[in-house]
């Protein structure tokens, strides 16, 4: 796979938000997920449980809870405003007012008969209070009876004429036509963190006592209690079964279960117990096959519950989803210069040099040590949502959602210069890329349009705007390069699962795709159709092996020495497929590095295949190859994100 | 066990108690449990043991109640027979044979007419497959039944009875083997299998150890061996099965159990703690914390009052509703190595040796009962693993039972280990040993061999110990009576050329001492400290020495390393004979001058018994058992054998014990003396098959008091009973409530005690007559000692029916006189109430 000297980055201290909130949308099968900064991440179930989109946070708005209405999405938080989101522009598209101090809560139907959907939201105060969703916006309907204390969860019955609350010390039933509470039940010194109604009037709520109680609501008695922890039990999920998770990062599942095989005798029963988290679990759901849990400790994970699921396949296989599914850093490859992006600033890090030479494997010793050039602090309450830096290091843009800035970097010196006359249509960007020579800068804008900037020394130009017909998907990842064409060159055969990143190669203008399922294609812009060796991938088939790993290819690049080589990476690994080598067969070892390296050289060329794959590194952010052919790779362990939590709850652990 | 003639290897006392589950009778009264060959019962409340149905030839695996009657049980047995006892009378009432070793035994109440067993797939024992067996009862009345009619259920199930369990309403039978888990349902004719992970990431472990069927839920509880529980539930299903975990246990969960009711789930392990889980709330528990030793096995009582588990130091704890213990039967404590020597206390006349961790027990083998624990070390005992403890590892007792030496040892890694000699007097008001002296660091290194002088006069006592620091030492009383009372000092050092002492042992009059150096044995004499002689026998260190008892005591033998016997003569000072032999124990009966020498051959071991004054074996046996052979110790009898036969005349006096590899107690018993035991055991089953009714306590009598003539030689033999016993034996086994009032019984009692002395009187008087059968007499009252009654041997031989036949006249004559003083008694009283 050819020798690289490699420069191993581990400064970029990267930290995700911890998950606040999640819902998810039974019909679409997306996730939508709220980290504590009020970043909102959509994740596609269907699709591998790819992070289709990124809603950047901002500054003072806390997403307590989520919920989906048909394919809109509101979220209220802390801040006292129902929020929806444009979906496509990846923005707010509106906020509204409560007028109830915090909000805690919100709850919509889960279908409606009637047009107008209604939607709940629980404040501070103690109300309740109704909205009515319209077309484009929704409407404050009526306040239920105001109790006292702060309605801290809310669940609707199935028959949406009941909305069960959990308080401070109680539950209590509403009747959503007359507005009055129809009953109550009352427990001790708790907050019921959460609720579940149930189609049987029945009523779940795990409270901060560390219990999951089962309540008959038709009576309001207590039916049963299980003392899950000590602490609390922070979220529950339903369906015939049921999830709790508590405070010290398990997550708990109950079952309806009959007690007798052949009974009709059926109780909620505790069953098993999964521990994937060191911190709170705070949101969960709770979908048709899996558990997805989220918390402080700010991982996705997707537990399949092996009774639903079929044993040892790839979707009975645990997901932890850590790092987001696009690059965050971006690599200046002439000046050896690395563009760290955090939400609310950006890093400008020039890489160490060496000049020792060593054998392979060897640590090299550094001459120069890297430094950090520029922290730049973005402007705004609007948090960073795409950044670039152009190959030669003269130029850097990011984008948040409502204002763009392009600055201009002096050559090897620290200083920079902000570009002040922008082109009107460049108002905020999704995904920025520079062409290789540093001259054109594009943009993904608002409304799936690509701009297109010329960059000269004083000033930059607007230059074109590429629209795309209408119906089609904005993109999610783009990676533009090479040259600008200035009519629609040819639309690209369309594919059933998301792309995760592509590449134009340099000299022979092949575009290669790879996709959330982990196909790759290779696409001849020159020809317009796949190329030959695309077509005998897809005729003999990708690796088993290949196709079970469980994160995407976030970048795709190509060795200018080798123009057979494509290189891509993903979380735990990165490979070079070299197209010139026959494609590994269905019994072959896939990780084969090793077993090539000890074999004798007439025998290595026999067990050769196309995909040289390296795991060396671990916790990939990014993998990028530099003008001198040296590898950069810049880690982010797992240990490190952990280290930076705050302490989880304190457990006696047997024998310490 | 190995035939050798009429002389048998057995069991016989200190089996375990404690390798399988214990059952509980209906009524609670009473806990059957499997021990040896035998199944014993035991009274729940007094802990005593109440019969011991004998039959089995084998080691019993199995005991379990008769489900359509519950004062029926079954055993099973490796001998390949399942039995079914009425446990309230001790009766045998039928024996299935099977044909194959059963190692397990259950049955179901919906299952009329079935039990099932596990045997070995193959029909050889060796087999490591086993297979779960439906056998199906052959309806006949005959008392042997053979059981031809048998279908296999599972295949590949695990010979660990607590693997295998019955569902509730014996719908399904679940059986768990190494991962696997396996449900059969009957009606269905369906077994499902349910699989778990070797390993899990966190390195637990997920061997199934345990199962148990919840009664009324459909719910399994399997223990592990990481201490994880799991409640299995909808085992219906192929896939949508789902299961809780529990988890307390830090080690393999061993026995699991679910109260009648299914209320509560008991759970026990290592942690020698009972668990109470109360089902489906999980997380409440209650604890019975410090029940000694871990856990092997857990029995409810079916009304749910008591708990009884058994425990890895041979033990039976009963507990009353997980509140308190209520009692504890304790049988031989196996110990993983017997530090000490087996030993004999010369005053109960009970096997010593190490129990407890730092205690010795003194275990009777007569009554096959725990006697006491003395606590040797005084110090708490933590368990933990890796930590050195204070260990008992030498013993020694005195002539008379006066004085007993122990010798404590810890050895700390890279550290001088730590040595305490004490000794014990024997105090007479306690009836036990009361510590007098502690010598504390007594030697510098290790002590290999201690002794006391056997002298017989009982005064002085002297102790000799000797250590690999290269001397030996000799401990005695000082004579002057100090107002503290007497402590033991170090009265002599002796050393020789600087090598370590092995062995010392004095000679029977305790005028010589001899200890060995290697390969030089040094002969002292204990009163100037004179070293008289020595004697050697190159190349190899000496490894035992023993002296010569009574007639042969001129003789001192020795074992070395290099597989030599040697004996010499004290009195040419010259070896008298050797042989080529590898001995691994030798040592002498005090009783006889039988010594005998346990020979290591080709995995086995050979017994040779002789006298050292021939090189010729009295009794030689093969193949006694498989390993080496460290530990034995002959103990004295309590009545002599009469044994005629030249081969098992060694046995008479005393019992030769010894431990096997396994720890298992092993004794030798004779033809003889086995069928003695039978038909004791079958006169007494005659005995209580008659009901004892107070008619009959009235019109038995005096059918025996009228027809003299006919009295048979069965009721003679029970007549030379000792005085009054026949009236206590009345009084204690017969029911209570057919008992006649305690007015009546109190006089009945008082005058059996008083017929003795009047007996006493009369023999007193007609000492003249019996002047010449004294010798006679004599032996006759040897076995009226006995408290069990014992007829003749049923295959007598022509001496032993000689000297039977006087006796029993005489025997008669007294006993007649005793019935008539004593019908009288309480005919009068029974007239006058």
């Amino acid at each position: 796979m050819g020798e690289f000297k490699v420069h191993r980055v581990r400064f970029f201290d990267y930290m995700p938000a911890a998950i606040r909130a999640m819902a998810f949308n039974r019909r679409t099968e997306r996730l939508a997920l709220a980290r504590a900064d009020g970043a909102l991440e959509i994740f596609n179930f269907a699709d591998n449980y790819f992070q289709e989109k990124v809603i950047p946070g901002q500054d003072g708005r806390a997403v307590e809870a989520l919920c989906w209405v048909g394919r809109r999405l509101f979220s209220a938080g802390l801040n006292g405003e129902i929020t929806e989101y444009d979906l496509e522009n990846l923005r707010p598209r509106y906020t509204v007012e409560a007028y109830g101090g915090p909000i805690w809560t919100i709850s919509a139907v889960a279908y409606s008969l009637s047009g107008c959907v209604p939607c709940q939201v629980g404040c501070e105060d103690g109300t309740v209070k109704m909205f009515e969703v319209l077309e484009d916006r929704i409407q404050f309907q009526r306040n239920l009876d105001r109790q006292k204390g702060r309605i801290i969860s809310l669940c609707w019955h199935p028959s949406a004429s009941l909305i069960a609350a959990g308080m401070m010390d109680m539950i209590r039933i509403f009747d959503v036509e007359t507005g009055k509470g129809v009953g109550a039940s009352k427990s001790k010194e708790v907050v019921v963190w959460s609720i579940a109604f149930l189609s049987d009037h029945t009523i779940i709520s795990g409270d901060s006592a560390g219990k999951v109680q089962i309540w008959d609501g038709l009576t309001g008695t207590l039916a049963r209690t299980h003392l899950v922890t000590k602490w609390d039990v922070l979220a529950l999920s339903d369906e015939s079964s049921l999830v709790a998770g508590t405070s010290e990062g398990t997550v708990v599942q109950f079952q309806f279960l009959s007690s007798t095989l052949d009974g009709q005798n059926k109780d909620w029963v505790r069953t098993r117990t999964f521990k994937n988290h060191s911190h709170d679990v705070r949101a969960l759901v709770h979908t048709e096959t899996a558990v997805v849990s989220g918390g402080m400790d700010t991982q996705l994970v997707v537990r399949p519950l092996l009774d639903k699921v079929e044993k040892n396949t790839q979707e009975s296989a645990m997901r932890k989803m850590a790092f987001p599914h696009r690059s965050l850093v971006c690599c200046a490859k002439k000046a050896g210069l690395l563009l760290f992006q955090f939400p609310d600033h950006l890093e400008l890090w020039r890489l160490g040099e060496s000049d020792g030479h060593g054998n392979p494997g060897d640590s090299l010793p550094v001459k120069r040590k890297p430094e950090k050039l520029i922290q730049l602090k973005r402007k705004g309450e609007d948090h960073i949502c795409c950044s670039a830096l152009s190959p030669c290091g003269g130029w850097l843009a990011y984008s948040t959602v409502t204002s763009f800035r392009l600055y201009r970097l002096q050559n090897n010196t620290i200083s920079i210069t902000k570009v002040s006359k922008l082109p009107k249509d460049l108002r905020s960007a999704h995904q920025l890329c520079f062409s290789t020579d540093s001259s054109r800068l594009f943009a993904s804008s608002i409304n799936s349009s690509v701009v297109v900037v010329a960059l000269n020394q004083p000033e930059c130009k607007y230059l074109h705007t590429l629209k795309p017909k209408s119906g089609e998907q904005q993109p999610t990842t783009a990676s533009v390069s090479l040259s600008v064409r200035l009519q629609l060159h040819c639309t690209v055969p369309v594919y059933g699962s998301c792309p995760t990143a592509i590449a134009i190669h340099p000299t022979s203008s092949n575009l290669v795709v790879v996709h959330a399922d982990q196909q790759i294609f290779e696409y001849s812009l020159v020809q317009k159709e796949y190329t030959e060796w695309s077509r005998r991938l897809q005729k003999q088939g990708l690796h088993s092996l290949w196709l079970e790993r469980d994160t995407p290819i976030t970048h795709v690049t190509f060795n200018p020495k080798h123009p057979a080589h494509i290189i891509l990476h993903d979380m735990f690994m990165f490979c070079v497929i070299d197209q010139s080598l026959p494609l590994p067969e269905a019994k072959t070892r896939l990780f084969n590095q090793m077993i090539l390296r000890s074999l004798p050289e007439p025998m290595r060329i026999l067990h050769r295949h196309a995909f040289k794959m390296c795991k060396t590194f671990q916790n990939l952010m990014c993998v990028r190859l530099l003008e001198d052919h040296s590898l950069v790779v810049v880690e982010r362990p797992l240990l490190d994100i952990m280290s930076q939590l705050p302490a989880p709850v304190r457990q006696k652990r047997f024998a310490t | 066990m190995v035939e050798h003639g009429d002389i048998r290897v057995v069991h016989r006392g200190g089996s375990k108690i404690n390798s399988r589950e214990p059952v509980v009778t209906n009524d609670s009264r009473f806990l059957l449990c499997a021990s040896g060959e035998r199944v014993k019962v035991f009274s729940t409340s007094t802990e005593e043991c109440v019969h011991d149905l004998r039959g089995h030839t084998d080691l019993v695996t199995g005991v379990l109640l008769r489900p359509t009657n519950h004062l029926q049980v079954y055993s099973c047995s490796v001998d390949g027979t399942v039995r079914l006892w009425d446990f309230t009378d001790g009766i045998l009432i039928k024996t299935y044979d099977i044909g194959y070793p059963v190692y397990a035994i259950y049955a179901s109440a919906n299952h009329e007419g079935v039990f099932f067993i596990v045997t070995p797939t193959q029909s050889d024992n060796r087999s490591e497959l086993f297979q779960l067996v439906a056998v199906h009862l052959p309806q006949s009345g005959d008392q042997l039944v053979e059981a031809q009619e048998l279908s296999a259920v599972l295949s590949n199930v695990s010979s660990n009875p607590a693997a295998t369990g019955f569902g509730r309403g014996g719908e399904y039978i679940a059986s768990a083997k190494g991962l696997h888990l396996e449900v059969y349902f009957f009606k269905k004719q369906k077994s499902y299998r349910f699989s778990l992970k070797e390993d899990n990431k966190k390195g637990g472990k997920n061997t199934l150890m345990c199962i148990a069927c919840h009664p009324k839920d459909d719910c399994i509880a399997t223990g592990h061996e990481d201490g994880k529980i799991r409640l299995w539930r909808n085992f219906n299903h192929k896939k949508e099965y789902t299961y809780t975990t529990l988890h307390w246990h830090h080690n393999a969960v061993s026995s699991l159990r679910f109260t009648p009711e299914g209320t509560n789930l008991l759970s026990g392990g290592l942690e020698s703690v009972l668990v109470q889980w109360r089902y489906n709330q999980e997380s409440e528990r209650d604890f019975l914390p410090r029940l000694g030793s871990a856990i092997t096995h857990i029995a409810v009582s079916p009304d749910g009052t008591l708990f009884c588990t058994s425990h890895s130091d041979n033990k039976i704890t009963i507990i009353q509703s997980c509140v308190k213990v209520s009692a504890v039967i304790q049988g031989l404590v196996n110990g993983e190595s017997v530090r000490t020597d087996l030993m004999v206390d010369p005053r109960s006349k009970s096997l010593v040796l190490n129990g407890k961790p730092g205690h010795l027990q003194f275990y009777s083998l007569q009554r096959d009962k725990l006697l006491y624990n003395l606590d040797i070390v005084q110090q708490e005992y933590i368990h933990e693993l890796g930590l050195q403890q204070f260990e008992v590892v030498k013993v020694a007792f005195d002539a008379p039972g006066n004085w007993m030496a122990t010798v404590e040892e810890r050895k700390p890694k890279a550290a001088e280990p730590e040595i305490n000699l004490k000794l014990w007097a024997f105090d007479e008001q306690t009836q036990s040993f009361v510590l007098n002296t502690t010598v504390s660091a007594p030697h510098e290194a290790q002590i290999t061999s201690m002794c006391f002088s056997q002298a017989a006069d009982g005064q002085t006592s002297m102790l000799v110990s000797a250590s690999e620091d290269g001397h030996f030492k000799a401990w005695q009383l000082p004579r002057s009576a100090c107002t503290e009372g007497p402590s033991w000092s170090c009265d002599f050092v002796g050393d020789y050329r600087g090598l370590a002492p092995q062995c010392c042992c004095f000679s029977a009059d305790g005028s010589l001492l001899a200890v060995s150096f290697q390969e030089v044995v040094t002969v002292w004499s204990p009163a100037s400290w004179e070293l008289l002689t020595t004697l050697s026998q190159p190349p190899k260190a000496i490894r035992d020495l023993c002296f010569g008892r009574l007639g042969c005591s001129k003789y001192l033998m020795g074992t070395t390393a290099s597989n030599l016997l040697c004996c010499w003569n004290l009195l040419t000072c010259s070896l008298e004979w050797s042989t080529s032999m590898d001995v691994s124990l030798l040592l002498s009966d005090p009783l006889t001058e039988n010594m005998a020498a346990f020979c290591c051959q080709a995995e086995s071991t050979d017994l040779f018994v002789f006298k050292p004054s021939e090189p010729r074996p009295v009794a030689s046996l093969k193949a006694v058992c498989s390993g080496k052979v460290t530990r034995a110790v002959f103990a004295p009898r309590e009545e002599m054998l009469e044994s005629c036969e030249e081969s098992s005349q060694w046995l008479n006096r005393s019992q030769l014990y010894f431990l096997t590899q396994h720890m298992d107690l092993m004794t030798f018993t004779t033809k003889a003396e086995e069928d003695r035991l039978a038909a004791s055991s079958k006169q007494l089953f005659i005995d209580d098959s008659v009901a004892m009714t107070p008619f009959y306590l009235l019109l038995g009598k005096h059918r025996k008091q009228e027809n003299q003539d006919s009295l048979t030689r069965l009721s003679a033999e029970l007549m030379p009973l000792p005085r009054g016993s026949l009236a206590i034996k009345e009084l204690l086994q017969s029911p209570a409530h057919v008992l006649p009032s305690t007015s009546v019984l109190c006089s009945m009692f008082v005058e059996s005690l008083l017929v003795s002395v009047a007996d006493g009187s009369e023999e007193s008087k007609h000492a003249e007559e019996e002047m010449e059968s004294e010798k006679e007499e004599e032996d006759s009252e040897g076995e009226m000692e006995s408290r069990t009654p014992r007829p003749e041997p049923a295959s007598p031989g022509l001496q032993s029916a000689e000297s039977a036949a006087p006796a029993l006249t005489k025997a008669q004559l007294k006993e007649l006189r005793r019935v008539k003083k004593l019908d009288h008694g309480w005919l009068a009283d029974l007239l006058l109430s």
